[in-house]
């Protein structure tokens, strides 16, 4: 009941701020923030959102985006929990924003007890989309999905897919792999899409669903294969590996990488923060940093980035929900 | 030192008493096909902690161990006001940090530490007092970018900012 | 061979092009600070001076973060012989006789030991480093989970003669140590754990720095305050050129130790996911185990400064070994590198060394440079660093709470840890009062989330068999080693016992 009225208000509260930040740009173009902008980071230092963050950061002082600094903080706690409820009690503060990723929609859907409704939360930027690509280590000799999945039968849960964290991205994905082609893949966490990488090029695990970033450099030294991505088209980055969807199994998936500000943000100070993310995403460094790393995705924003959230938070409910973690 | 000896084990006893409960809200055993549970690890070594506990308690009531002999009082009237003002005027201190943020409260500790327990001039006292904060906020703030908490005086450093930024 | 060597002239040359050099003398200085600062260690300083790099190019933007590295790895033995609060958990193993050096009014040799040591290990790496970084790159991909396990129990094994003498008293430290590294979401799982009605503060789990912080910097100066009757300086102190000499020449017989640590901990230290910490806690278990005096450890030798110190400056440079050659950081400060070079359109990995040589060499000739100059920026520093501490016992003290404070809230930007930091203070004084060790609980809360997540990624790959530790060509020989560590102490204890029945039970 709480929730739902929680959820209404809240809707209301978005569909009035996005509304207003259109109808009053002129208007919005004076605000400006008057001390340091906390850039809070979902994640630890070092990782994929990590970096980017800081990309973002760098872009903005290098082109004089902002009249006062962004400082990043990181907030790793709880896949993202932490981070969450922080922003959650910074409601109405128009000086903090958030880099994001997928736990933005499973965390707070695996852990309840958080009270932390997304659609409250003020729509600032979708920055990029990261897409996942099936590896196998070069010396397998395995070369396309079908042999991939003989070989993993044929080993039943001795095949190991390293993947980051619990129920998250990569686990959802290696759950697909193993219902779609009735395998036992044993899914081992480690802490980063780096570690991960690693312990495919070292052999220790059999497979991997890393994101282009991560396995890029032992891709291009020839240490690893892409037998498959999960994306609707192929990737420019890799014209020759083919889709799940070319394969028949029609299955796309992606990691957002987004800024969100805090609940109840003023629509002034949100604009003036859309507006500037709207640069960052233009400039040359944001575009060939895209181009580099094989993401893909337009700029979203206001209404139309709630409602991409909207539809991401269902999607993986749905998904948690078939395997059996909620 | 000897009641403080037996007081100490035991209050540590208890606290590893919690944290072993704390711990088996999750499991605890050895899942087959994937090694020990989530909880396992920090209950067990809670247990340890409890075992040692036990071991200094038992040790205690059969008299041997470094402290049980020491007449020596724990904490006599020197040390207990040291501690009190030592510690206590820190935790005044970062309490301070909430209301007033660290600009307000690092002066006032440094006035009272100085001036009231150390006795130095008011020359030294004072100047100490304005260069600490100048120099953290030069250091951290425009140097290495971490803003530290500024409690209701935030908006005085708005014209701050203006200048440095 | 006259290969590397031409490539590294080469690398000299955009090395010592006016704004190279200074960017590394400015990189070293400011390392050197932003170290000695409790709480703020070479992850802070790199990190945060990220953005301001992009007005040079990568190459001399990279230079200049390697050298604020360099500089913040001299810098960390300072506070930690000096305050005795480690800056950073690479830096723990230095106040074990940092510390006491520094109580006896020879802060200065420990200093010049910590320097020259820290140069030595830097440049001995570099060296490894620029001869064997191909086929070393090799080894740090052999380390998988269960290496990793056996490494941490090697670590484990190399410190366990460290505690206090009181046993029971030292295993509760180590075990609480362990209990609190578990705080906080538990990676394999998933599951938040320990944090204590849902705190938020609690789901980034417990800093180290927080209880190093709060147990060296305000529980011992609790502890200082009282002891001292409001007398003493925390140490006196002199120095003087001629000493500075004399210390160096000192450190001649040292030298064994330096050199052990340097291989030690550069090895350890191009292992991803180890880092400089257990490098140097071992080099210092090593440098102990085979000292003539053992028991002179951890009251002030010499040599148990130059042995930690020596290994986290080389282990630091091994770190980047993982980041270049394989694109996977083997420490916080290297990640962070890793994600600059990925700013500036640098692909770190494999290829690296063939599609961006100049880069790579001049990175490389830049640690040669970079170490020199923080070599010497730290010894000129000496005499200020020595005349802080001659500054009156109530006007440290305040100086070094607030520096606690700050450096507390600094890494997470959150008060929960100021508070937490606190309370370890003030518990921790009261345990030190007992003679409770605080040692094995700093370097358990280091050790023991790397120990458990190796351990439980080991066994689900094993399906719960614990063959794995013994089966594999590289953890089983380590595991062996490290098993026959930990029973050292107990056949020894044994010996003792049937030697001379007759002594005291429980000492």
């Amino acid at each position: 009941m709480k929730i739902a009225k929680a959820a209404g208000a809240a809707a209301l509260a978005v569909a009035l701020l996005t509304s207003a930040s259109l109808s009053s740009l002129a208007q919005a173009a004076d605000w400006k923030p008057r001390k340091p902008v906390e850039f809070v980071i979902m994640a630890g230092p070092g990782g994929g959102a990590d970096k980017m963050a800081r990309l973002m950061q760098t872009i903005v002082e290098k082109h004089d985006l902002s009249s006062r600094p962004l400082i990043p903080v990181n907030k790793p706690g709880g896949s993202g929990a932490e981070a969450l409820v922080y922003l959650k009690q910074k409601t109405g503060d128009d000086h903090v924003i958030m880099v994001t990723l997928n736990s933005f929609y499973t965390t707070p859907l695996r852990q309840a007890a958080l009270d932390v409704d997304i659609s409250t939360y003020t729509p600032v930027a979708r920055m990029a989309e990261d897409t996942f690509l099936l590896w196998v280590h070069n010396d397998s000799g395995i070369t396309t999905v079908d042999e991939f999945v003989t070989a993993a039968k044929q080993q039943g849960k001795e095949w190991k897919m390293a993947g980051t964290g619990r129920a998250q991205e990569d686990e959802l994905l290696t759950r697909f792999l193993n219902k779609t082609y009735s395998l036992d893949i044993n899914y081992v966490p480690f802490k980063g899409g780096g570690a991960v990488a690693k312990q495919l090029a070292g052999k220790h695990v059999n497979s991997t669903v890393n994101n282009p970033s991560e396995a890029l450099g032992f891709y291009e030294a020839g240490t690893v294969r892409a037998l498959a991505s999960f994306t609707p088209e192929r990737l420019p980055l890799f014209p020759d590996t083919p889709t799940f969807k070319e394969l028949g199994v029609d299955h796309s998936y992606f990691m957002q990488r987004s800024v969100v500000g805090a609940p109840g943000m003023s629509p002034e100070a949100a604009a003036f923060y859309q507006g500037v993310f709207r640069k960052v995403y233009e400039s040359p460094e944001w575009q060939d940093y895209m181009k580099k790393k094989s993401l893909r995705g337009d700029f979203l924003t206001g209404d139309a980035l709630m409602e991409y959230w909207i539809n991401g938070r269902a999607l993986h409910q749905q998904m948690l929900k078939d395997i059996g973690d909620l | 030192m000897r009641r403080a000896e037996l007081a100490m084990a035991v209050v540590l006893a208890v606290f590893s008493c919690y944290l072993m409960w704390k711990s088996s809200e999750l499991p605890i055993g050895w899942i087959p096909d994937r090694g020990p549970g989530p909880g396992a690890f920090p209950f067990w070594l809670a247990a340890g902690m409890l075992a040692c506990c036990g071991w200094i308690i038992l040790r205690w009531f059969r008299g041997v161990g470094p402290l049980v002999k020491s007449e020596e009082a724990y904490m006599d009237r020197h040390a207990l006001t040291q501690f009190l003002l030592g510690a206590g005027s820190l935790g005044v201190m970062i309490g301070l940090i909430h209301v007033i943020g660290v600009y307000g409260s690092v002066p006032l500790f440094l006035i009272f530490y100085m001036r009231v327990l150390g006795g130095h001039t008011w020359l030294k006292t004072g100047t100490i007092a304005i260069l600490t904060p100048v120099i953290t906020f030069l250091f951290f703030e425009l140097a290495l970018k971490i803003t530290l908490p500024k409690g209701f005086t935030e908006p005085m450093f708005y014209p701050i900012y203006d200048l440095v930024y | 061979m006259m290969e590397i060597l031409s490539h590294l002239i080469d690398g000299f040359a955009i090395a010592v092009q006016p704004m190279n050099l200074g960017l590394i003398i400015f990189g070293c200085a400011l390392g050197l600070f932003i170290g000695a600062m409790p709480g703020l260690g070479s992850v802070n300083g790199v990190a945060i001076l990220l953005p301001m790099t992009f007005l040079v190019p990568p190459a001399s933007a990279i230079i200049f973060l390697a050298a604020i590295y360099y500089g913040a790895m001299y810098g960390g033995a300072i506070s930690s012989i000096m305050l005795g609060i480690p800056g950073a958990s690479t830096a723990v193993a230095t106040t074990f006789d940092g510390r006491p050096l520094a109580m006896q009014g020879l802060a200065d040799r420990a200093l010049v030991a910590a320097a020259t040591a820290s140069f030595v290990g830097g440049t001995i790496s570099v060296i490894l480093f620029t001869m064997f970084a191909p086929p070393l790159a090799d080894v740090a991909l052999a380390f998988g989970a269960p290496e990793e396990f056996a490494l941490m129990m090697l670590a484990f094994g190399t410190f366990i003669g460290l505690g206090g003498d009181d046993i029971p008293k030292t295993f509760f430290s180590i075990f609480i140590g362990l209990v609190l590294s578990a705080v906080g979401l538990d990676i394999v799982s998933g599951e938040p754990r320990l944090i204590f009605g849902g705190i938020p503060g609690f789901m980034h789990g417990v800093n180290f720095l927080v209880l190093a912080i709060g147990i060296y910097g305000i529980g011992e100066m609790l502890w200082t305050i009282e002891s001292s009757r409001g007398k003493l300086n925390v140490s006196q102190a002199t120095v003087s050129v001629s000493r500075i000499l004399s210390c160096l020449k000192d450190l001649k017989s040292t030298i064994k130790s330096m050199v052990m640590g340097s291989f030690l901990g550069y090895f350890v230290g191009i292992l991803p996911a180890a880092g400089a910490t257990p490098g140097s806690l071992m080099s210092y278990g090593v440098a102990k185990t085979l000292s003539k005096d053992p028991d002179s450890f951890g009251k002030g030798n010499v040599e148990g400064v130059v042995a930690p110190e020596a290994a986290n400056n080389a282990a630091s440079t091994g770190s980047m070994l993982p980041m270049l050659t394989l694109g996977i950081p083997g420490s916080p400060t290297t990640a962070i590198l890793l994600g600059g070079m990925v700013i500036w359109g640098l692909e770190p990995g494999p290829r690296l060394f063939v599609d961006n040589q100049d880069f790579v060499w001049a990175l490389i000739a830049s640690l040669y440079a970079a170490n020199l100059f923080a070599v010497l920026i730290n010894i000129a520093f000496i005499p200020m660093f020595i005349w802080v501490l001659r500054l009156p016992f109530t006007m440290l003290v305040p100086i070094i709470f607030i520096l606690c404070v700050v450096g507390g809230y600094a890494p997470t930007q959150d008060m929960h840890d100021v508070w937490l930091m606190f309370g370890f203070g003030v518990v921790g004084y009261l345990m030190r009062k007992l003679d409770y060790p605080m040692a094995p609980a700093v370097l358990a809360i280091v050790l023991g989330p790397l120990a458990e997540t190796s351990m439980r990624q080991s066994l689900l790959m094993s399906h719960g068999t614990f063959s794995i530790f013994f089966e594999r060509p590289v953890a089983g020989p380590i595991m062996v080693v490290a098993i026959v560590l930990f029973l050292l102490p107990l056949i020894k204890m044994i010996k003792d016992r049937i030697k001379k029945p007759a002594e005291g039970t429980d000492a």
